[in-house]
């Protein structure tokens, strides 16, 4: 009982040493660095923290430093919760970036209108847009979006009847209710609706009933690691349906885990992972191989487009910052909806107050798995 | 689905054969030592997490998959021997939370080391799947099921053949008769301890090239497995294997009718047992001395 | 002890009251308020936890499921259906209630090893439904939306406000713990977990004592987690697994089984310890686990045993 009320004491004593940082920007920042979401989260973290640098090494914003606060969520929607109370209660940040999952933002979002500070989510649910949030803008295209890219290449291939395999979170749940309206809504058949859980080590049962009804194509929407047990399953039991994964595995980390198994695999991805087979004039071509040179030389491991999240949330924020002249989350919430044209690493973004999603379709790139490695799908 | 029930079967006879063998280490210390080791579950995770960890030292796959096994049958023993032995004869519910404290240990441990990512460990042989009966059937699960097949023949010839078989047979039957006779009933309960983390982790290597690792799957497995061990009685290792075998087919089919609460089958089916048949299937009704 | 029980019980409540009131001022700023509030939710269900465990001796893996129950009742009654909170927090107290008393049936003659696996079974079950039942729970990604606390005559708009209301409840709580265990029921149970024969031989009706604790334990993480509910807003499967049992387990066996005061004080301590060791944020599942086998091995009376014998000592009284 002592030593109890000691350790209080001692808290209260060392919150009240606390250094107080001199005039910086705060901004905050909830990402998945640990836990299932992690291959999302971790390249996102690491971008944040470089572009943090680049623009403190300019000077920072309207000659203000950024102070960077981060917390790892741990891939769980109520650590999430206890992070974004911290961000807007303690920490007093004028903007929050993140989360890395679409479950934690829809979590955390009804907090921001109240707080009257502005959530720049990583994430890619369209719930989160639709309906118009004042306070809540993302940067990761839409699983619509992602969703209508794989038909138009379904399409093109001559396919009839689909078969879909989602995993039970706030992810593949998001897309599984896309997909069952656009799959309809564009002339295919639905031939199955197979679910499986984000822990389960094992889906040879609804590979089996798939394989049954004999569809044309199969898409899989889920994270890593099911996605990758899906296609290793898939191999063993000898099936070549064509299978089309979500921009969810669109990480350098699906293709280790699924091995010799994800060959074939086609899925939407942001053009970041095939930047050096695009056309010399493309626009954004110099833009995402530099930040892709910069992420493989500062951190060693291979970039990915959820990174890329992080660096036009923080780049836009920052930009908004800039715009307003000031730090109050109101004006930044403001100049974010002036925001036209900003050539990001996600695409080309352009935020109104009817739209806060900034990009469409055509951020998404159809790529297919060969020799272990990304390459545009013709 | 019954065109497919071949299919079902063998993916859940191969997931049952691990918790066959997790039930088997479950009854290992319980017949000698009356406890229930709720980090039995961690040795089937440390067979797996082990193994990709000393393949990644350039270990060959043989090499650190019995390393692996090798490490966690002594962590077994430490665990005896440091935390089980010093508590003594102390209430049920003491041991219980001791062993879901060592449990959270070895857990926490892992994530500390390696990261909560998940790992693939190659299968041990890269042929083609086999179609046998309309099913598709992976060569690493044939090495699942003929693996099993021999510890269970080596473990009856333990137990029927070998001093210290008979030794841990004595035990379980009555400590003090044991002692008297020149047992040591300690040394037999470390035995206990190694020989089922020994068990666990091979249940872990093997069924890892198929399902992936990581530091948390001990939890279900472990708890699967008792639910297997109460199945086949708790108490009888054949019950034990047999229970694992059944209780993955159930799963397996359990899956291709309702695909998320196929987790819950295993459970459901625990708690029917412990309410209407707590002996299981093959095990004998027990008696209390008040 | 005190030469009067009663006196040093009303003494200790008084002392209890005179803490919660101050605490808040003790703080630098309003989110330490949040912690504290958890703190009086967990310490809730750890009260009631610790009645069953260290006076009837009855253990539960599982009870995270009862705080879940009256959360996510709390929530489809309120949210989805609309009723006033004050019918959502009975709706959730007696679902929690109703669980328990149907499950005591069967598994309350269970023992030791037995009973534990049941009621992990019985919590991990429980804990898929939230998953699976998307229509209703929400599934993984959680129920949003579940509205604010507000009762008739009682609307606390503030995090201060609502941590007033958590401490007061949880005042009444131990109050009434202290009556049970006082009375004739408490005798009971305590003379059941000294040997369940020998109070059989004494006439003691033991299946419906042991059903009445752990009814009264349901209940108690019921409430607990109905106002878990009101004040985040926000509930998600991911908080009422197996984790969160064994992270009110550990809180009682720190804390002390069969000691009201050792439970509120491991429950204080271990919601509000991530908030210190920020650092070890990463390793809590080592402390955790650490703090179980430690205790087990070294400190089997807990934080409360520590402190009896440390009273002990200083009053020089001789330990029998």
């Amino acid at each position: 009982m002592f030593w109890r009320l000691f350790a209080a004491l001692a808290l209260v004593a060392s919150m009240f040493t606390a250094s107080q940082a001199a005039d910086t920007l705060k901004i905050g920042a909830v990402v998945s660095v640990t836990g299932p979401a992690a291959p999302l989260g971790e390249p996102e973290k690491n971008t944040l923290e470089m572009v943090r640098d680049q623009i403190n090494a300019r000077g920072g914003v309207n000659g203000r430093m950024v102070e960077l606060i981060v917390y790892d969520d741990e891939s769980d929607v109520n650590k999430a919760v206890l992070a974004a109370e911290r961000l807007l209660k303690k920490d007093g940040v004028c903007a929050v970036i993140g989360p890395t999952t679409s479950g934690s933002t829809l979590a955390i979002m009804n907090r921001f209108p109240a707080a009257e500070v502005p959530l720049v989510s990583m994430s890619a649910a369209e719930k989160i847009v639709n309906p118009v949030n004042p306070w809540v803008f993302k940067v990761a295209p839409s699983d619509r979006h992602a969703a209508q890219r794989i038909l138009k290449d379904a399409r093109g291939r001559g396919f009839k009847k689909i078969a879909i395999l989602t995993v039970s979170d706030g992810f593949g749940q998001a897309g599984r209710e896309v997909l069952k309206e656009l799959i309809p809504a564009g002339g295919f058949e639905l031939a199955a609706d197979e679910v499986y859980g984000p822990k389960d080590t094992d889906m040879t049962p609804q590979l089996t009933k798939i394989k049954d009804l004999a569809p044309d194509a199969v898409i899989c929407w889920g994270t890593n690691p099911g996605p990758a047990v899906v296609a290793r399953n898939r191999a063993d039991l000898g099936l070549s349906i064509p299978l089309y994964m979500s921009h969810g595995v669109a990480s350098k980390k699906f293709i280790e885990l699924a091995g010799p198994a994800a060959e074939g695999i086609m899925l939407p991805a942001g053009d970041l992972i095939v930047a050096d087979q695009l056309p010399e004039g493309d626009s954004r071509k110099a833009l995402l191989t530099g930040y892709a040179r910069q992420y493989q030389q500062t951190f060693k491991s291979d970039v990915s487009t959820f990174g890329g999240h992080g660096w036009d949330a923080l780049g836009m924020v920052a930009k908004a910052v800039e715009m307003a002249g000031s730090d109050k989350p109101a004006a930044i919430r403001e100049n974010l909806e002036k925001i036209t044209g900003f050539p990001g690493v996600g695409g080309v973004f352009s935020f109104s107050a009817a739209n806060h999603d900034g990009l469409d379709e055509n951020a998404f790139e159809m790529v297919v798995v060969q020799g272990g490695d990304w390459k545009i799908l013709k | 689905m019954l065109s497919s029930a071949p299919q079902y079967l063998v993916s859940g006879l191969t997931v049952g054969a691990t918790y066959g063998l997790t039930a088997l280490g479950f009854t290992m210390i319980f017949n000698t030592t009356g406890i229930i080791n709720f980090a039995q579950g961690e040795f089937v995770m440390l067979g797996g997490m082990l193994s990709v960890a000393f393949l990644k030292a350039h270990a060959p796959l043989p090499l650190a998959v019995l390393l692996a096994v090798s490490v966690a049958a002594l962590a077994g023993c430490l665990m005896e021997r440091l935390v089980i032995r010093p508590v003594g004869r102390a209430p049920a519910v003491n041991l219980v939370i001791i062993t879901i404290g060592v449990s959270i240990l070895m857990r926490g441990a892992v994530m500390l080391a390696w990261g909560k990512d998940t790992f693939s460990l190659p299968a041990f042989t890269s042929a083609k799947p086999l179609a046998v009966l309309g099913a598709v059937v992976r060569p690493q699960s044939l090495w699942v099921l003929s693996i099993t097949l021999l510890i269970l023949a080596g473990l009856k010839l333990f137990f029927s053949r070998s001093i210290h078989g008979k030794a841990m047979l004595a035990c379980s039957c009555e400590p003090k008769a044991a002692a008297l006779v020149g047992i040591s009933v300690d040394r037999m309960a470390m035995l206990s301890f190694g020989l089922s983390g020994f068990l666990g982790a091979v249940g872990g290597a093997i069924l890892a090239p198929i399902t992936l690792t990581s530091y948390d799957v001990g939890v279900m497995l472990g708890l699967k497995g008792f639910a297997a061990c109460i199945l086949g009685g708790l108490g009888n290792p054949f019950g034990a294997a047999a229970g694992g075998l059944i209780l993955g087919v159930l799963e397996s089919f359990g899956a291709s009718v309702a695909s998320g609460y196929q987790d819950a089958f295993a459970f459901v089916m625990l708690l029917a047992l412990l309410f209407l048949k707590p002996t299981g299937l093959f095990g004998a009704p027990g008696s209390d001395r008040v | 002890m005190a030469a009067t029980p009663r006196h040093a019980g009303l003494l200790a409540l008084g002392v209890l009251a005179a803490l919660l009131g101050l605490a808040p001022l003790a703080l630098p700023n309003d989110y330490y308020l949040n912690v504290l509030i958890l703190c009086c939710l967990n310490a809730l269900a750890v009260m009631g936890l610790n009645l069953l465990m260290g006076y009837a001796g009855q253990v539960s893996l599982g009870h995270a499921a009862f705080f879940g129950l009256g959360a996510y009742v709390t929530a489809v009654v309120t949210a989805t259906f609309g009723l006033p909170v004050a019918v959502g927090i009975l709706a959730g107290v007696s679902a929690s209630a109703l669980v328990a008393w149907f499950l005591a049936q069967p598994t309350l003659k269970l023992r030791g090893h037995y009973l534990a696996m049941a009621t992990l079974g019985f919590g991990i079950i429980v804990s898929i439904v939230f998953n699976e039942a998307v229509g209703i729970t929400g599934g993984p990604s959680g129920f949003v939306g579940i509205p604010r606390l507000s009762l008739p005559g009682c609307a606390p708009t503030s995090d201060r406000s609502f941590y007033f209301l958590a401490a007061g409840v949880l005042w009444l709580g131990a109050l009434m713990a202290g009556l049970i265990m006082d009375s004739r029921t408490g005798r009971a149970l305590r003379a059941i977990h000294a040997s369940e024969h020998a109070a059989q031989a004494m006439g003691i009706d033991i299946a419906r004592h042991k059903r009445f604790v752990f009814v009264l334990s349901a209940v108690y993480a019921g409430l607990a987690g109905t106002l878990y509910a009101h004040h985040l807003t926000f509930v998600a499967p991911s908080s009422f697994g197996f984790n969160f049992s064994v992270q009110l387990l550990t809180m009682v066996v720190l804390g002390g089984m069969a000691s009201t005061w050792g439970a509120l004080a491991g429950a204080f301590f271990l919601t509000s310890l991530p908030e210190f060791l920020r650092v070890f944020e990463e390793m809590d599942i080592l402390i955790y686990g650490g703090l179980l086998v430690m205790c087990m091995m070294f400190m089997p009376g807990g934080l409360a045993g520590l402190a009896r014998k440390l009273a002990c000592g200083l009053l020089g009284a001789r330990r029998v």
